[in-house]
């Protein structure tokens, strides 16, 4: 193929302008097929391994297509497979994760729209700063609050518990959910929220009859971005929770870990397939709005 | 009635303080509150649970004297410079060939960003396999007849890191090219119309004028990828879990299991308050400059 190229270089100048076009084309699209390849194949190794069974694996390539096609490895991830010592399979996790992320998602992207509604339409003095101060803790590395987290949780009674996970996941949420409204009600006019006031209404009526209306693309994101990293988190989940009382990264990173017998790939890839799809589900439908709106928050700043 | 007029008029002036008040409160607590708690742990003795004995800067000097945490510093910056490098290098390079009028933008821009949906837990399963050496691309590779093949990065202690950085480049650079290709949208096409009338070629007016004009997105990918390179725990944990040896540990995954594996939660803390400083070291001077850009504009 380079040697095809370098030929059709060379005549290039023979060319007409049209296929000069043309080659130019490749070029642009030779690359993007070449990474669309390489984006895909983890997908397509974890979907066609879960697929066989195992004998297949351990005697045949790891790339290929199944020749038998069994979803025996989908079955024992979703309720045979064994966390720890119990053979429960990912299910009562995956119910966990949906337990915990459902009222975190809600929650902070409530108080982020509230929030940024205030920082951007009621400013008073010190909102920069206190802007400041919740920006920071989209930043914080999470090691520097473990500890005190978990002492925490431990006094409130909520250690190891889906209503701790939540609490946790809103309380550093709102930093992000927070960023995300005040930079998309920054582009908002003024003169909005002046006309109602004049129209007489307060407060909450115009967060809620003016400002919320409008918000629907930034109220996506936050949705998005909120449920992604609720789903996707493993730290605060392996660091405050035990048992089955896990959310689902930390039982599926159980699954994969474990070291004793035949390493069972399918049945770790099935698990893996399992923890991903809710997010991906989400990417696929909502994915384009998501783009749309964190960039240009994120962008233009 | 004046006085409950002016009172209730008040009350309006304050309600948005007072609505936002606890969402303050809690990342008061939760942050900088939580932040000094650990402080102060890095200060005493404290080993399986908390002690509050002043011991000085004891822990700190054990931190730097454990080879483990040197490995996990040097391995930072090996990663994060990588990891940041290629990222940004290949997400711009896609965002550039992605904005010339493709046919299938949407599906291939929904391709570059799936990796972002997936967690690092699942990433790092799947990576896992495909470089295992006995099962993954080595074996593929030999079976179709180069037998001399070699790919086992993964178990070899001198280049299990850069395992990592090509799980995590896979996983990140997609979202540096939808954020560099709203950059590229953003720009104002008669500058480049401009340009091409000058005689100017394609490339030099992408490096001479596109490539400067998205220096704020350059900036947002920067400080959303070294904040995705700080907080890669769970990516090393699934993919090598630090190992082999110490191979590829972290600052994050060298705090995780001082803390609560190894019964060091002093020297753990430590090594926090030193996450937390190189953090501060990056993301302060970007917040600063953000926020006064705003009450300028």
């Amino acid at each position: 193929m380079a040697n095809a190229l370098s030929q059709q270089t060379q005549i290039g100048d023979a060319l007409s302008q049209k296929n000069r076009m043309r080659l130019g084309r490749l070029f642009i699209y030779g690359p993007l097929a070449v990474m669309a390849v390489l984006y895909l194949m983890p997908l397509w190794v974890m979907v066609v391994t879960s697929l066989k069974p195992l004998d297949e694996i351990y005697g045949g390539s790891f790339i290929g297509p199944p020749q038998t096609v069994t979803l025996d490895a989908w079955r024992a991830a979703w309720s045979e497979a064994c966390i720890g010592t119990e053979c429960t399979g990912l299910k009562p996790y995956f119910v966990n994760s949906l337990l915990m992320v459902i009222p975190a998602v809600v929650l902070s992207t409530g108080i982020g729209a509230i929030n940024g509604y205030i920082l951007t339409k009621w400013r008073f003095p010190g909102a920069n700063f206190v802007f400041g101060l919740l920006l920071f803790g989209c930043f914080l590395p999470y090691q520097a609050i473990l500890i005190p987290m978990a002492r925490t949780l431990g006094l409130l009674g909520l250690a190891g518990s889906i209503p701790g996970l939540v609490f946790v996941h809103v309380a550093y949420g709102i930093c992000f959910t927070t960023l995300f409204f005040r930079n998309f009600f920054v582009s908002l006019p003024d003169e909005l929220t002046k006309a109602a006031m004049v129209d007489g209404a307060g407060f909450f009526r115009i967060f809620w009859s003016v400002i919320l209306p409008t918000s629907i693309p930034i109220i996506v994101v936050s949705c998005i971005w909120q449920f992604t990293q609720i789903w996707n988190d493993f730290l605060f989940g392996v660091s405050f929770t035990s048992g089955g009382n896990s959310p689902i990264t930390v039982a599926l990173n159980n699954i994969v870990n474990v070291t004793t017998g035949r390493k069972q790939y399918n049945v770790d890839m099935a698990a893996a397939m399992i923890a991903a799809i809710p997010t991906l589900l989400v990417y696929i439908i909502a994915g384009r709005y998501f783009v749309r709106g964190l960039t240009a928050g994120a962008v233009k700043g | 009635m004046n006085a409950a007029k002016s009172f209730s008029s008040r009350l309006a002036g304050w309600l948005p303080r007072i609505v936002v008040a606890p969402s303050l409160l809690v990342v008061i607590v939760t942050v900088y509150l939580f932040i000094l708690w650990t402080g102060v742990i890095s200060f005493t003795s404290s080993k399986f649970v908390p002690v509050y004995d002043f011991v000085g800067l004891e822990q700190f000097v054990r931190l730097w004297a454990t080879p483990r945490w040197h490995t996990a510093v040097a391995n930072l910056f090996i990663f994060s410079a990588l990891f940041l490098l290629l990222s940004t290098g290949i997400g711009l390079l896609m965002a550039i060939l992605l904005d010339q009028n493709i046919r299938s933008e949407g599906f291939l821009r929904a391709v570059y960003l799936y990796p972002m949906a997936l967690s690092f837990i699942v990433t790092g399963t799947a990576w896992k396999w495909i470089m295992n050496p006995g099962l993954g691309i080595q074996k593929v590779v030999n079976d179709l007849g180069w037998t001399g093949f070699t790919f086992d990065w993964i178990t070899d202690p001198n280049m299990a890191i850069y395992t990592v950085v090509i799980a995590g480049v896979w996983q990140s650079s997609g979202f540096a090219m939808a954020i560099f290709l709203a950059g590229l949208r953003g720009i104002d096409n008669s500058v480049i119309k401009a340009a091409q009338i000058e005689g100017a070629s394609l490339p030099l007016i992408y490096r001479q004028i596109i490539i400067p004009m998205l220096r704020p997105a350059m900036l947002s990918v920067i400080v959303l990828l070294s904040y995705i390179a700080i907080k890669s725990f769970d990516l090393v944990l699934a993919l090598t879990n630090g190992g082999p040896g110490s191979a590829t540990e972290l600052p994050s995954t060298f705090m995780f299991s001082a803390t609560f594996r190894r019964n060091q939660m002093g020297v753990g803390a430590a090594s926090a308050i030193m996450m937390l400083m190189t953090v501060a070291a990056i993301i302060i001077p970007y917040l600063y400059s953000e926020l006064r850009e705003r009450n300028n504009g």
